[in-house]
């Protein structure tokens, strides 16, 4: 049996079945209780768990976080919710220095296997620091995964991995797709393995790498050009990513466009750059094109569809590999 | 302020000796003279670079190895970076402490019978920590552990210090936070941490208990700190289970050994915290009330210097670890990249040699 969900749905159906499936499992932050998420990602889950399995915390994301640190070396399997991703940043001492390194610095006495999601990126119309997209930050931390869903499929199965991992994951939402389409999600427990990529378009000209709420534009880019042939890559995963796939692809295409919406410099787009140069330069026709945000802080409303990459933005990228 | 113990080692008016027989009463004092002859040793080792950057204890022996005296099999410890002593007394050996700080991982890997969290370095971020365990235990359905959380007074002006109160506080845990006020963070002084007459009073804003106990007095240390431990796993019908310890004391050396106290503080001011040195303080009460003579001391002397040697000749001779051990643990299962990463290091370490790689 399945159920056509949207992304934000299939977050809430993972969680669920493996709160059902694991009495370990918890879910804790702000307003994640009664109010069921200021996304409505935990909608039912108090109702359904109870107050010790669905809690209400105090405001405080390093509290939230370091207290989940403590819980997941104590055997329990915290999965934490920051309201929006641009409010990671109290809590980024306790990602980088302790979620991340519990168990190299412990030697594996201790580990912390607990998924920290949180909203992320632009596109919603929201306040000043509600739409970043950093996930650079988190890739740049060994000790750490990091997964970002593009489909309300992706969304269930990765979330239930990231779970079940015996490592901390960090798990990014793009809450502009959060809504955006439905798709058939599977009622059971299922697992989308984390690391690997989804080639979601097949092409033999160029191939387009790129993740989360972009991969749609990506595509619709990839649709209106018709004398191209476009090979769409989504990585789903940026820690660890998925090279095989991603080098397997630029053998057979020679060119490459990466489309993000973080800001280029140090951007995932950099290191899939630089994996390319090292293993695939000989295969290589055109300079790689990056199509991402600019190096610019998130700007307000008025101007995010000028930041963020659009298909317009892509088409140009693709058709300058294409055409060099 | 809590005391059970004058200057002189005299019982105060009205103090009771806690309930610990002779023997643990002279363990404590054992326990105390090695956590200090262990820390000169640590500072000299430095001194002649064998060992890296050491954070020394002189002076807090009392509030160490008092409040680990009065822990329970079961509960846990969560350390800062400077509870040597604590540490020792839970189980770890000493051997291991010195690894750590001669730089080899694998002096913080705690045995697995030892119920102490690993060291954190950076303030106050284990005390968010700490509430987590206890959480967890408590959620758990356990009610026969408690969690000790240990910090200095720097710490308490830190967020991480807050949120792990309050969310204590809020959810009940069994926590027992216990501040060493050793007056000084780094350079700057208590008065610069807050403006609070007390640290314990601040327990009062998260609803819950706050202690002050004279931290150089290990008999108040201990009674104050087996009392908290106790309310955490049961307490009365109108308490609630955490309470923040503040144990007054003096760190008679260095924040670090990498830095020079002289340049901060007034030697008369150390002269003072000295008269109060918890170790001559328990040493005299214990020959006071006929539980120890000099032949005692001076056996116990012998055996301590026996056991720092041991384990400085122990970490000594431990070979480096192998540098494989860096890709290790960093994962359940090594992601690929770092396999290749691997892969290529070992063939550089084959192609030159360890010599080679390591600086002279």
């Amino acid at each position: 049996m399945s159920e056509n969900l949207t992304l934000v749905q299939a977050v809430r159906d993972g969680l669920r079945d493996e709160m059902a499936e694991d009495d370990d499992v918890l879910v804790m932050g702000e307003d994640v209780g009664k109010n069921g998420g200021v996304f409505r990602a935990t909608e039912g889950l108090f109702d359904e768990f109870g107050d010790e399995r669905v809690i209400d915390t105090p405001l405080a994301e390093s509290g939230i976080i370091g207290t989940a640190v403590g819980m997941a070396a104590y055997g329990l399997k915290p999965v934490p919710e920051i309201q929006f991703s641009g409010f990671m940043y109290p809590g980024f001492d306790q990602i980088v220095s302790h979620m991340a390194r519990l168990r190299t610095r412990s030697r594996g006495r201790f580990t912390c296997p607990m998924v920290l999601r949180a909203p992320m990126g632009g596109g919603i119309r929201a306040p000043e620091h509600h739409s970043e997209s950093k996930e650079a930050f988190y890739v740049h931390e060994a000790g750490l995964k990091v997964a970002m869903p593009s489909t309300p499929y992706d969304a269930k199965g990765m979330l239930i991995s990231a779970i079940r991992d015996p490592d901390p994951v960090i798990f990014l939402e793009p809450k502009k797709i959060y809504r955006a389409f439905r798709e058939e999600v599977p009622d059971d427990p299922y697992e989308v393995e984390l690391g690997e990529a989804a080639v979601r378009r097949e092409g033999s000209d160029v191939s387009v790498f790129t993740w989360g709420a972009m991969t749609r534009p990506a595509m619709e880019a990839a649709d209106n050009i018709e004398d191209i042939d476009v090979e769409v890559v989504d990585l789903r995963s940026l820690s660890p990513i998925d090279f095989d796939t991603v080098v397997e692809s630029f053998k057979k295409t020679g060119r490459a466009a990466i489309v993000h919406e973080a800001p280029n410099t140090c951007g995932v787009g950099a290191e899939i750059t630089a994996t390319l140069q090292e293993e695939a330069l000989l295969y290589q026709e055109a300079p790689i094109e990056r199509i991402t945000g600019f190096d610019v802080p998130f700007p307000l409303a008025a101007l995010e569809d000028y930041y963020l990459p659009e298909p317009e933005r892509i088409e140009s990228g693709i058709r300058e590999a294409f055409e060099f | 302020m809590v005391r059970v113990l004058d200057e002189d080692g005299e019982l105060v008016d009205g103090a009771e000796v806690p309930d610990l027989s002779d023997d643990e009463l002279v363990e404590m004092y054992r326990q105390m003279k090695l956590a200090r002859r262990f820390d000169e040793r640590a500072v000299s080792l430095q001194r002649q670079g064998r060992i890296g950057t050491y954070p020394p204890l002189s002076g807090q022996e009392g509030a160490q190895i008092g409040s680990a005296f009065a822990l329970a099999e079961d509960d846990w410890m969560v350390p800062s970076y400077r509870e040597h002593g604590a540490a020792l007394v839970r189980g770890l050996p000493l051997k291991d402490t010195l690894l750590y700080w001669m730089g080899d991982e694998r002096g913080n890997s705690v045995p697995e019978d030892a119920n102490i969290f690993t060291v954190a370095v950076p303030i106050a971020s284990q005390i968010p920590h700490a509430t987590g365990l206890a959480w967890a235990s408590k959620l758990r359905d356990e009610e026969d552990k408690a969690f000790l959380c240990y910090f200095g007074d720097g710490a308490t002006s830190e967020g991480d210090f807050h949120e792990g109160l309050n969310f204590a506080g809020v959810f009940d845990t069994p926590n027992v936070f216990f501040c060493n006020n050793n007056q000084w963070a780094i350079s700057v002084p208590r008065e610069r941490q807050t403006a609070s007459e007390t640290i314990a009073q601040k327990a009062e804003a998260y609803g819950f208990e706050g202690v002050q106990v004279d931290g150089m007095d290990p008999l108040a240390v201990y009674k104050v700190t087996k009392d908290a431990l106790q309310k955490a796993k049961n307490p009365d019908d109108d308490e609630l289970r955490p309470t923040l310890v503040e144990a007054v004391q003096y760190r008679f050396g260095a924040h670090t050994t990498a830095d020079d106290p002289s340049v901060y503080r007034d030697e008369a001011e150390v002269e003072e915290w000295k008269a109060k040195d918890p170790l001559p303080r328990l040493e005299t009460f214990l020959k006071n009330t006929d539980r120890l003579d000099d032949d005692d001391v001076e056996a116990i002397e012998a055996d301590i210097e026996d056991d720092v040697a041991a384990a400085i000749e122990a970490a000594e001779e431990t070979p480096r670890p192998d540098p494989v051990e860096m890709f290790q643990n960093v994962y359940a299962d090594m992601p690929q990249r770092l396999e290749q990463q691997l892969d290529w290091f070992e063939s550089i370490r084959a192609e030159h040699g360890d010599e080679a790689l390591l600086e002279d």
